[in-house]
């Protein structure tokens, strides 16, 4: 298991075969990359992502080492970047690997719900004429309550 | 000595990311009316507790949390990570 805070942008494909190429009797892993896409006036210049690096490490291991008792994951991997952010590059990304597919899926779609709304990460919006903190979503607040 | 930290709108607001305070506080919920106390920065940055967020020790927490064997609180808007 393994947390990945970093500035620079990443390749999931590399990504992805690195981890399958680490595991060992698995039947599923499932991968999630979020992409930077544009605004609704489509003026995006970039995405600036703040995070507490303290805090964002702990809580995502505890997170992390939750999820895999719970679904009894094999391993997992977050990666999630910060700073500044272009168009069509990838934000995060999300990998489990289990036995059965529901189990990687459940726990991939609980780490992400966990990334919109509990880990100390948060978005700002450039373009041309200024710029604007992202506001969190009503959604994104209430989906953890499902697991 | 209490260490606190601000992150996004909060610390634009109030142009400072992190401070050492002497505080009496208990709780968050008086540390949070000590800092309005201060200046009108913080009664303005301070001013909706909905949209506030808080952790203590790097932990997520409520107001009313004590600050008893508290080094570090942050405050901070609504996460939107992912």
């Amino acid at each position: 298991m393994k947390v990945i805070l970093q500035r620079e942008v990443f390749d999931p494909g590399q990504i992805i075969n690195k981890f399958q190429c680490d595991l060992k009797n698995v039947g599923a892993v499932v991968n999630f990359t979020g992409i930077v896409r544009n605004n609704k006036e489509l003026n995006l210049k970039k995405l600036h992502i703040e995070h507490y690096p303290e805090m964002t490490r702990h809580s995502l291991a505890e997170v992390q080492l939750s999820s895999k008792k719970r679904w009894n994951l094999q391993d997992s991997l977050i990666i999630h970047r910060f700073g500044d952010l272009e168009i069509n590059e990838p934000i995060m990304m999300v990998m489990t690997a289990a036995k059965h597919r529901h189990e990687a899926f459940n726990a991939a779609e609980f780490l992400m719900d966990y990334l919109k709304s509990r880990a100390p990460f948060w978005k700002k919006e450039f373009t041309n004429d200024g710029s604007e903190w992202v506001l969190s979503t009503e959604d994104d607040e209430n989906s953890l309550s499902r697991w | 000595m209490i260490k606190i930290l601000y992150f996004s709108w909060v610390r634009e607001k109030l142009g400072i990311s992190e401070e050492l305070l002497k505080t009496k506080a208990n709780n968050i919920k008086e540390l949070i009316d000590e800092l309005r106390s201060k200046d009108e920065k913080y009664k303005l940055a301070f001013a909706d507790l909905d949209i506030i967020r808080i952790a203590a020790d790097q932990k997520l927490v409520d107001i009313e949390y004590p600050l008893k064997n508290v080094s570090e609180v942050a405050f901070f808007p609504p996460m939107t990570g992912g």
